[in-house]
């Protein structure tokens, strides 16, 4: 088989070049979103708001509303419920996070096992891409659309918060408006992710990216570029990958993200594990121009 | 440049403040002013009331007791004017984040720009003055993390340039500083006085204190002693607040680094 039959093969199915279009959109707005995620710490919540969001999407199901106001409101129900216990509490954040998303996911569950008939639970943890109609496709490039136009409009703003909250606030920005976007952000990216990957692997598009550009940039607009780059080619590979090994689409799409992280962990130049172990055996060991005096 | 604000109130006006954490006093009746062009060292030890008295001027926290006024008016007006400009300590920097010099000296320019923040011509000339004046010209594209200790404080200052800042807060300025970088930044700190800046720096090492500052604070959650900086760093004074009750200190400590960060 050649190259060409290799790539077009794939594309003559509908449901094929549905599952890319969303797939990619997805992955894009993720990655966009994770580098502020990263930056921030705010990983944990990017993995708490993804699994809050089951009881939306359960009774979104069961009311006959798009599933993807009911993942919203819950998704955003668990960031405000998070801020409320938080600051009320002595308790750290990651604790209170860990409390309230475990309770929401709980609810889901309950929620799908009391209405079995009406839910495909498998569909919904782990994501049904295969399966996406034109309209859900529509949906996701849309909402998709508007959460990237919000965040690079918003983009310097964002990256001032995540960098120096104190001179945010001290130059009379709204530190926690710009919290509150970032989050509802969040909860968009989410919505946007769950067809694709579903629940449960949504929280790796929203932070492999982001780590994996991390390693690779110094500049914060480079490091947008780089993960977009980077998702866009693991997501493409993760659809065929699914294709012709027959595996499940988001775990694919997710693997190939893992292996991209994996491969810039050991390979990117100066910082990979491998030129790392070079210099320290190597001949002209660890003598790195570093900080001028 | 800042005509609106009203020049004959002092730049800092804090009154009979007291601030508690828990069952801790953070600070107890401390009351402190700052004229136009002057820097003031506020001297203690850690858990002494700086980073608490540096938050309530910065509006992160609302005295229950007694007022703090900057220029005048609320601390709250004076932030949204950009009257204001902090300089963190090292520690609470994330000197990997990626960003380069120049970012983070335009960052001083967000403010009074549009909502995107995009950078007009004048404002990147205004990045680029700031710089050339604290001499990071040529470092400018580097990220802040491949900076040594003192060029690493001198992208702050470059930032309070840029926003054109009437207060400059200093967060432990010479930790982690030579003496040669502590010379220049103490020059420039001067020279920015000498513009009718003025300059709150807050600090446990004494040795910079005289040849930087023209009036001194020593504080231990009480003021202990305020004016010249000859009269007040007196053995006297030094060993009430560097000597006295250190486990108390470590509670006042304790205290007052439990109260930030988190969402």
């Amino acid at each position: 088989m050649d190259v060409l039959t290799f790539l077009l093969e794939p594309l003559q199915y509908g449901f094929l070049t549905r599952a890319l279009a969303v797939t990619v959109a997805a992955a894009v707005v993720a990655a966009v979103l994770s580098c502020w995620l990263i930056l921030m710490g705010w990983s944990l919540m990017g993995d708490a708001v993804s699994h809050a969001v089951l009881p939306g999407v359960a009774l979104a199901y069961i009311l006959g509303i798009p599933f993807s106001i009911g993942a919203f409101v819950f998704g955003a129900g668990a960031v405000a419920l998070i801020g409320v216990v938080r600051s009320t509490t002595k308790l750290k954040a990651d604790t209170v996070i860990g409390v309230v998303f475990t309770a929401l996911f709980a609810s889901g569950l309950a929620i799908v096992s009391a209405t079995p008939s009406q839910i495909d639970l498998m569909h919904i943890l782990f994501g049904n891409v295969l399966g996406v109609s034109a309209g859900d496709v529509w949906q996701v490039l849309v909402l998709g659309a508007v959460t990237l136009a919000v965040l690079l409009f918003k983009r310097r703003d964002l990256t001032l918060l995540a960098f120096d909250r104190t001179h945010a606030h001290v130059i009379g920005l709204n530190i926690r408006l710009l919290s509150a976007l970032l989050l509802g952000l969040l909860a968009l990216t989410v919505v946007v992710g769950l067809q694709a990957v579903g629940i449960i692997l949504v929280v790796a598009m929203l932070i492999t990216p982001g780590a994996t550009a991390f390693l690779l940039s110094r500049s914060f607009d480079r490091m947008l570029v780089i993960a977009v780059v980077l998702t866009v080619a693991a997501s493409v590979a993760g659809i065929y990958a699914s294709y012709y090994l027959d595996i499940s689409t988001g775990a694919a799409v997710v693997l190939c993200q893992a292996l991209v992280f994996a491969a810039v962990y050991l390979f990117a130049r100066p910082d990979g594990m491998l030129w790392r172990a070079r210099r320290r055996t190597g001949p002209r060991s660890g003598s790195r121009a570093r900080a001028a005096a | 440049m800042t005509t609106d604000a009203d020049t004959h109130a002092p730049v800092l006006d804090v009154r009979h403040l007291s601030v508690r954490y828990n069952e801790v006093h953070a600070l107890d009746d401390v009351s402190v002013t700052l004229a136009v062009g002057r820097i003031c060292g506020l001297i203690g030890v850690n858990g002494s009331g700086k980073s608490t008295l540096f938050k309530a001027l910065m509006g992160l926290l609302v005295p229950r007791e007694g007022s703090v006024e900057l220029f005048g008016t609320t601390t709250a007006q004076a932030r949204k004017r950009g009257l204001v400009a902090y300089m963190p300590q090292a520690e609470e920097v994330d000197w990997t984040f990626p960003v380069s010099v120049s970012d983070v000296v335009a960052m001083g320019l967000y403010g009074r720009l549009g909502p995107a923040r995009r950078l007009g011509s004048s404002d990147r000339a205004a990045v680029g003055d700031a710089l050339e004046r604290v001499g990071l010209t040529a470092l400018r594209k580097r990220q802040i993390g491949q900076l040594s200790g003192g060029q690493r404080k001198r992208v702050f200052i470059a930032r309070s340039i840029a926003q054109d800042a009437r207060l400059l807060l200093l967060d432990e300025p010479f930790a982690g500083v030579d003496q040669a970088s502590e010379r220049t930044m103490t020059e420039l700190l001067k020279a920015l006085r000498d513009e009718g800046r003025s300059v709150l720096v807050s600090t446990h090492d004494l040795a910079g204190v005289p040849a930087l500052c023209d009036e001194a604070v020593l504080l231990h959650r009480r003021v202990l002693a305020s004016g010249e900086p000859s009269q007040v760093l007196t053995h006297g004074n030094l060993a009430r607040a560097f000597g006295a009750a250190p486990a108390d200190a470590a509670a006042a400590g304790t205290a007052a680094s439990t109260s930030d960060g988190g969402f």
